[in-house]
């Protein structure tokens, strides 16, 4: 065991552990426990809201996964992954200020609450509660598994020991501090995630002898590393694009992050947010994925891509500043973790228990709803995660695009376009799904493109046609919303 | 109900959108266009191939310096706060 790389990694996680109990505070002390619980009351500025979105949205494919292939690859992955900067100004500019104007008027603090407000379906509640807990639940266990497998490999201890680690320190905080505390050891964890990625460039580079130097070594193993195509030569301009999709535009449509745009205190912390967010999404993005391709000039012949980025940095820099930097993929892992357990637990107390099956539920017993129903999903998720069980790994495959597929139009139109209407978003949210499983089992590169693709499109034409079909039938009804200007 | 500040919030929705177009443009148009011949006899700017350099370094920071300036001059501060209270008691 090297200390020396330890113990930077252990005072990161007692930080976080402090502010995570700090931020409790605010928990035993509000009165109005759920709007603390699960949305900080709506106080976050500008900096930690950037940070928040950030350190949920980059997880362990950023730091880990995303590094390794551009490791096989070259730069041609690098331009693939610069299909992410939008996530850092889009999401906020578009949900922008309306949603937060919508989120306050309809005292929605769950993305499920707006969607019940705007469309005043059941069925949309159900289904969009469910496609939370089935897909957020695996996505939180892969990344639980690459948390563990992550201090296994740094540490040397067992992979259950390692898993118990990661799991109670994450645990403990976000059990008793709610989303503040996410938000708040999140702000921390993004400000490591930056920090890791600029140290390991420069010394990456300066392992490499110089920008010039590792591209030509590159070249003189394979001009193609150098190309936007790939090593292989197979990424190709259409399949690169729509990537655009999955990991740019289509993020409006993550319920992780869309939960973000209505947690934020005022437009001033807004403003802050797009413009901190751009710089910190675009050189986090760059770097890693630069670092990666740069590896291969350093240390040619890694056969597995997760082990690049630590196998680097325990190479070019000195033990103490490699913990510092290996804390970075850690901070990610766990910032996607304790977002996503929040909005699972969020999806369960106040979208299912509280609309449907107890509906005078007092504010204690919410309260001890909340707090059992975050720990139970925390522990059944580590002993999913002590032997993934292939449906699981399955079931997670969809956690980014099927989750796109389902909620982006109910999002985006319930926003912006007043005719919209339930029959609209309860199709295009199974017509999202649906195409989704069947795209993924049949042809999951249909046209070239990434699966994503063509589920969104068809649940646009749903989500558009259904509602205009039924327009006529909901006026009368009078059920139609029209508060949405 | 009309809201004078869905109008704001409209605009600068449409912001996002263009800006997206833009980024799309500048990342697409640079990487394919500079960089589909040989890359045997590819231009280095800094050290990086030509297309990167402009594609993905130098593209990130004009959509920075835009993304920046849109904010400072386009984007206008609403209060969230004051709409809910009337709201609450009507």
């Amino acid at each position: 065991m090297n200390w020396q790389v330890i113990i930077p990694l252990l005072l990161f996680l007692v930080v976080i552990f402090s502010v995570g109990f700090w931020a409790s505070r605010y928990v035993r002390s509000t009165d109005s426990f759920l709007q603390e619980y699960f949305l900080g009351d709506r106080q976050l500025g500008g900096f930690v809201l950037a940070m928040t979105m950030i350190a949920t949205y980059g997880s362990a494919s950023s730091f880990i996964g995303g590094p390794g292939v551009a490791y096989t690859k070259g730069l041609g992955w690098v331009l693939l992954s610069m299909a992410q900067l939008p996530a850092g100004y889009f999401v906020l500019m578009v949900l922008g200020k309306k949603f937060a104007i919508i989120a306050r008027k309809y005292k929605a603090i769950t993305l499920i609450d707006f969607l019940k407000e705007r469309y005043k379906s059941k069925a949309v509640v159900i289904i969009s509660a469910i496609s939370i807990i089935v897909f957020l639940f695996s996505s939180m266990a892969a990344q639980w598994v690459g948390g563990a497998r992550l201090i296994e490999s740094l540490t040397g201890l067992s992979y259950t020991t390692a898993l118990f680690i990661f799991a109670v320190s994450v645990l403990v905080y976000v059990i008793i501090g709610g989303f503040r505390a996410v938000a708040l050891t999140e702000t921390v964890q993004g400000v490591v995630m930056l920090l890791g990625t600029i140290i390991l460039l420069v010394a990456t580079i300066i392992a490499g002898g110089g920008i010039p130097n590792i591209i030509q070594e590159l070249v003189a193993e394979n001009p193609n590393l150098v190309s936007p195509y790939g090593a292989e030569r197979d990424l190709t301009p259409i399949y690169v694009s729509s990537f655009w999709i999955l990991v740019g535009v289509g993020v409006i449509g993550l319920p992780q992050i869309a939960v973000r745009a209505m947690s934020y205190k005022n437009s001033k912390g807004m403003h802050q947010a797009i413009i901190i967010g751009t710089f910190v999404i675009g050189t986090i993005m760059l770097g890693m994925h630069v670092i990666g391709v740069f590896a291969r000039a350093i240390l040619p012949g890694i056969e597995i891509g997760d082990k690049v980025m630590p196998t680097l940095t325990l190479d070019v820099l000195p033990p103490f500043l490699a913990g510092l930097v290996l804390a970075a993929p850690m901070a990610a892992i766990m910032s996607t973790v304790n977002s996503l357990l929040i909005l699972i637990s969020s999806a369960i107390v106040k979208d299912l228990y509280l609309n449907y099956l107890n509906p005078k539920a007092t504010e204690n017993q919410v309260k001890r709803a909340s707090f059992w129903v975050t720990t139970l999903i925390g522990v059944s998720v580590i002993l999913f995660a002590l032997s993934p069980p292939d449906l699981l790994i399955w079931l997670n495959l969809f956690s980014f695009g099927g989750l796109e597929s389902v909620f982006i139009w109910p999002i985006v139109f319930g926003l912006y376009w007043s005719k919209g209407n339930k029959y609209g978003a309860i199709s295009s949210m199974i017509v999202g799904m649906g195409s989704y499983i069947l795209f993924d089992r049949l042809n999951p590169n249909a046209l070239g493109m990434h699966t994503v693709v063509l589920p969104v499109f068809l649940s646009l034409i749903a989500y558009v046609i259904i509602s205009k079909m039924t327009d006529k039938y909901v006026l009368s009804s009078n059920l139609h919303l029209e508060s949405n200007g | 109900m009309k809201d004078k500040r869905f109008k704001i919030a409209h605009k600068e929705a449409k912001i996002g959108v263009a800006l997206v177009v833009i980024n799309f443009i500048l990342w697409f148009g640079f990487a394919y266009g500079l960089g589909s011949g040989d890359p045997a006899s590819y231009n280095y700017v800094f050290g990086l191939p030509e297309w990167f350099f402009y594609s993905c370094v130098l593209s990130f920071i004009v959509m920075f310096i835009l993304v920046v300036f849109s904010v400072k001059f386009l984007f206008k501060e609403v209060s969230f706060e004051e709409e809910e209270e009337r709201g609450d008691h009507t």
